[in-house]
Parts: C-alpha cells; structure tokens; sequence
C-alpha cells in the first residue's frame, strides 16, 4: 500500500518538475523565473522526502535543510538584484 | 497488526496529499496569468505541500527524534522563509513594472509608490489628517 502511494508520489512529482521547467524557460520576465526557480526549490525537498520514505536513509533531510534555507538566500539575492539594478519599464 | 495497517495508511494519506498540494502548486505557476497571482498560487500550495511531505517522514521514523527534528527544522524553514521570500520578488517585480493580467480591476498601488526612494506613501485621507495634528 505505501510503495503504491510512493510510486504515485513519484510520477506526480515528476510531472511537476516538467511543468515548474515550463515556467522556467517561458519566463517571460525575470521575476517569474525566480519564482520558477524558489518552486523548484521547493520542489526538491519535497522529492528529498519521498526517497526517504521509499528507501529507509535519512541522510538526505540535512540536504533538504540546506536547500530550503539556500532558496530563500538566492531569492533574496535576486530580489535585491531586480530592484536596484534591474531596467524599468513602468508606466 | 492492526496499528501497523493504520500508521501506514495514515502515512499514506499524508504523502499523498503533500505531492497533491506540489502539483497544485506547479500547475498554478504554470496557468496563473501573472507574477502577483503566480506568487499565490506557489508560496502557499508550495509550503504546505512540502510541510505534509515533512509529517509523512516524521511518521514513518516515529521513534527516531533526530529524524522527527529534522523534519520539523525543515517544515520551520519553509514557513518562515516562503512568505519574505514572496513578498521580496512580488515588490521588487512590481517596482521594475511587470505586466499586471489584463483582467486586474483594481491595483492600489498605483502611484503610492515613490520609486527613486522605493518607500510607500501614506493615502491621502491619512497623510492630510497627520498634517493637520499638529496645528490642532
């Protein structure tokens, strides 16, 4: 019964990350990337959280703990770059 | 026996409505017209997605408590971290002028912001009465 849910779990995050990717490359500004970007992120703790349910090691949460708290870093980062260095085109 | 069969179940069911709550996500960043709706539909979706992913595994390695602190480290970092993180790509794509969805009734913003200082003004009715304090 959990290796269904977990088989289950992969295909529907696989088809996630396809969709995340779309939004990723189809942009259209630079802000909407990063939002892809910070998803994506997101996305690959939730997968950290499948594998270890589905094979038993649970080395990987302390990547997962590092990948969230370094999403947020980037996103700060790129949220400072897009303010202050960005080109505008405000009416 | 019977314990086993729920704990799994109930494993289950946390699992399965994490990976619900990402697809949700991903397909809202996906079909959402616009950068502010985009942020609506990820950061939250996104979050508690990940949150219930996190209390599966906590279940799943119940009497293990470095793995149960782990968990809720992460689900405490998601939390935190998701909203600022929002709310500093929403301001900074509204200040450089990303298209707003051709169906938006109504953007408050609009020309409340000083965008040499990037700070917001007060409206009107609240900026005079502060104004008039003090001769009062």
């Amino acid at each position: 019964m959990l290796e269904f849910s977990i088989f289950i779990a992969y295909v529907v995050l696989g088809i996630s990350l396809v969709l995340i990717f779309f939004r990723l490359v189809l942009g259209p500004s630079l802000p909407d990337r990063v939002v892809a970007l910070e998803m994506l992120a997101t996305l690959t703790v939730g997968f950290i959280a499948v594998y270890t349910l589905s094979s038993g090691v649970t080395a990987f949460l302390d990547v997962a703990m590092v990948l969230a708290l370094t999403a947020f870093l980037a996103a700060v980062g790129f949220a400072r770059l897009i303010a202050k260095g960005g080109s505008r085109d405000d009416d | 026996m019977m314990t086993e069969l729920l704990v799994e179940i109930l494993i289950s069911l946390f699992l399965l409505a994490g990976v619900g709550f990402m697809f949700v996500a991903a397909l809202g960043l996906l079909r959402m017209p616009d950068l502010p709706i985009r942020l609506h539909a990820t950061t939250k979706a996104g979050a508690l997605g990940g949150g219930l992913l996190m209390i599966a595994v906590g279940l799943e390695f119940f009497g293990d408590v470095t793995v149960a602190a782990k968990a809720a480290a992460i689900i405490v970092f998601l939390v935190l971290t998701g909203p600022v993180a929002a709310h500093l790509i929403g301001r900074a794509g509204y200040f450089i002028g990303v298209p707003m969805w051709s169906g938006t009734i109504k953007d408050e913003l609009k020309g409340r912001y000083d965008h040499k200082t990037q700070t917001l003004m007060s409206p009107p009715g609240l900026s005079k009465t502060r104004d008039e304090q003090p001769k009062g």
